[in-house]
């Protein structure tokens, strides 16, 4: 196996039962990621970008095939060891923010880096430098009641990267946004992605999104129908 | 650990629900205890008044001496043994004949028991020396409940008659020397308290009596021939079995209104689980466990109690001593059907015991509630939970 990829998906399946009929979610979907990718999975809706992502992040697991996700094979670990790959080394980005409402800014960024047991010191450190990533270090006390789309989103983000983490799957990071927070978070995520070598995999399909990328995977009906990789995204430019 | 502060933050974020189960659930505690601690102070005065006025340190019954049969009353009279007799003259025991006698204040007939009692006696706490008398009249003590019963006050004279040993009829007048207010009524309802010596002249039982009382304290209980010992226990029982049947009573309050604050924080938890879906799955991608989840919202339910009880430390403390202090007035009518030994208020004993006991069992409870409905937790998918499914 070549040691250089940090995802390898294996004509991966994912069948679900619905009722008498079922439905193929995936067919055999065969992928890699390397290190420092800032990759996408596009298609209209229904063609499999989330279970994928699911299933690379230990959430899901296929019907067929076999994902290995940094020398790991997800398939094989138990409960407790797919949390611990996930709290280790995958950051999650949600359309809808999922942020904690009863915690501040500062307790939801801070809350990968309890669950890793790093002492309080560490901790306000690694919150801090990831709120001052996002530009929202002034924020720090707020409830997410009280932010904007935008802003809990970059809180979202900080949440993900704190720890830094190798792999950050990000699923329709936008679809709750408008233009102007929408390019800021992918501008955010771009530096992280710069400075830190996460590899970002995106599902989406706003073009907005789209055009960040230096790799776009199209899915159609479950199955890979084009893998693009792009040197020079238009996304960059458009926006400075 | 981090379960812990989670679930307080989780739990304190949760407002005005939060306070509410709290505060349903701190009344249940200063109930429980309250009671509780009524029922203990009931038991404990009772049995200490009952101890003073009438038990002492135990008993030695004429084997023929049942309370309950008032027929065997006739024959349930000897001589006081010798090893007994060596305690009355020490002041360590006090003999007590018994006798069915009539009396007839206002022309009205009434039953009741004649008992004589030594004035000089220092067993029991009854006011005997009122009996030390000269005179031909019979000095007789009775009891508020009886005075009141029969119309007798003191100064009055009353006809008492009775059977000697022989069964001849005999009467005599007595004079009401004094009316003693006790809280005990098997010292006071129909009964009348007459000097030991004359009794047992008048009846012609020398030297004779139905029962000795022994002093408080008193730790050594020879076999004496003829003569039964009773021992505290046994004296006792009638009381112990009265308060736990008034305390099940009690306990049926205060079940329900824990069942009612069990129900809120059941419900919470559940209509909790359900809402927090996306939450759980927000939690399980940030890599927590099921059974951390799991812990941590039994233990945001089970904190409930906890924060109960310091809500209750706070108003409960002071209220309930006050209570402990200035006791709980007894209404005029408790007297004649409450239970025996409470005097006119009713003073509340909280233990250590009774109140860590509370805390533990409320806590316990709380925490089996609280843990039930997580179990849908442990079938639950991230991706259904994130997706704010639940199946
Ligand atoms: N939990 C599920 N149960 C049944 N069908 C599902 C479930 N999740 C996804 N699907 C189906 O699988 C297909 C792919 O879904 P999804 O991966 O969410 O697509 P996308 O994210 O590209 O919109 C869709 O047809 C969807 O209805
Ligand atoms: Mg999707």
């Amino acid at each position: 196996m070549d040691n250089s990829y940090l995802i390898k998906t294996d004509e991966l399946v994912k069948i679900f039962p619905m009722g008498e009929t079922s439905i193929i979610a995936l067919n055999h979907v065969n992928l890699m990621f390397k290190k420092a990718e800032f990759a996408g999975l596009v298609g209209p809706s229904g063609s499999g970008k989330t279970t994928l992502l699911n299933i690379i992040g230990s959430l899901d697991s296929p019907t067929e095939g076999s994902t290995t996700v940094m020398g790991q094979k997800i398939e094989d670990l138990s409960h407790k060891q797919g949390a611990e790959l996930r709290n280790q080394h995958i950051g999650f980005i949600f359309q809808t923010f999922n942020l904690l409402p009863v915690y501040t800014v500062f307790e939801n960024v801070e809350f990968p880096l309890l669950l890793l047991g790093l002492s309080p010191q560490e901790r306000q450190d690694k919150v801090m430098k990831a709120l001052e990533w996002v530009q929202l270090a002034d924020r720090v006390k707020s409830k997410p009641a009280q932010l904007s789309g935008g802003e809990s989103q970059r809180v979202a983000i900080a949440r993900a990267v704190v720890k830094e983490p190798k792999i950050i799957l990000a699923d329709e990071p936008t679809a709750n946004l408008d233009a102007e927070n929408s390019h800021n978070i992918l501008q955010t995520m771009e530096k992280i992605n710069n400075e830190l070598e996460t590899t970002f995999i995106f599902a989406t399909h706003d073009e907005k999104v789209i055009q960040y990328l230096r790799r776009k995977i199209t899915l159609i009906d479950g199955k890979v129908a084009k893998d693009e990789v792009y040197d020079n995204p238009t996304g960059r430019g458009e926006e400075q | 650990m981090i379960i812990p502060r989670l679930a307080l933050r989780n739990l304190l974020g949760a407002g005005l629900r939060t306070w509410l189960n709290v505060i349903v659930l701190s009344f249940s505690f200063v109930l429980i205890i309250w009671l509780q601690g009524l029922y203990k102070g009931m038991g404990d005065q009772a049995r200490v008044a009952q101890t003073d006025a009438e038990f002492g340190g135990g008993q030695y019954w004429q084997e023929n001496y049942d309370p309950f049969d008032p027929l065997a009353l006739q024959d349930a009279h000897s001589s006081v043994p010798e090893s007994l007799q060596t305690l009355i003259e020490n002041k360590q025991a006090a003999a007590i004949l018994i006798s069915q006698a009539t009396i007839y204040p206002e022309g009205r007939l009434h039953t009741i028991l004649m008992k004589g009692i030594d004035p000089a006696q220092s067993v029991v706490t009854l006011p005997t020396q009122f009996l030390d008398q000269e005179g031909e009249e019979l000095p007789a003590l009775i009891g508020t409940r009886m005075a009141r019963n029969t119309g007798l006050k003191v100064g009055d004279t009353v006809t008492v008659r009775w059977r000697d040993s022989q069964g001849t009829f005999d009467a005599r007048d007595a004079k009401i020397v004094q009316i003693m207010k006790t809280s005990v009524p098997s010292v006071d309802l129909a009964q009348m308290w007459v000097p030991l010596d004359k009794m047992q002249s008048l009846t012609r039982m020398k030297n004779e009596a139905s029962l000795v009382i022994l002093a408080q304290g008193t730790e050594e209980f020879p076999q004496v021939s003829g003569w039964i010992h009773k021992d505290m226990k046994f004296l006792l029982k009638d009381i112990d079995y009265l308060v736990k049947t008034k305390s099940v009573g009690g306990s049926i309050i205060y079940t329900i209104l824990l069942c009612l604050a069990m129900l809120a924080i059941f419900n919470t938890q559940v209509l909790s689980i359900f809402r927090r879906r996306k939450e759980m799955g927000t939690l399980m991608a940030m890599g927590m466990t099921r059974s951390k989840i799991i812990q941590l919202f039994t233990l945001e339910g089970a904190m409930h109690s906890v924060l109960a009880a310091l809500v209750a430390a706070i108003y409960g403390i002071p209220l309930l001593a006050w209570s402990a202090k200035t006791g709980w007035a007894m209404p005029e009518a408790a007297d004649d059907y409450g239970i025996a030994g409470i005097g006119e208020a009713l003073i509340p004993v909280y233990g250590t015991g009774l109140v860590v006991g509370t805390v533990v069992l409320v806590l316990l409870v709380t925490t089996i509630v609280s843990f039930l409905p997580t179990r849908k937790i442990a079938k639950l998918k991230p991706t259904d939970a994130l997706r704010g499914k639940m199946t």
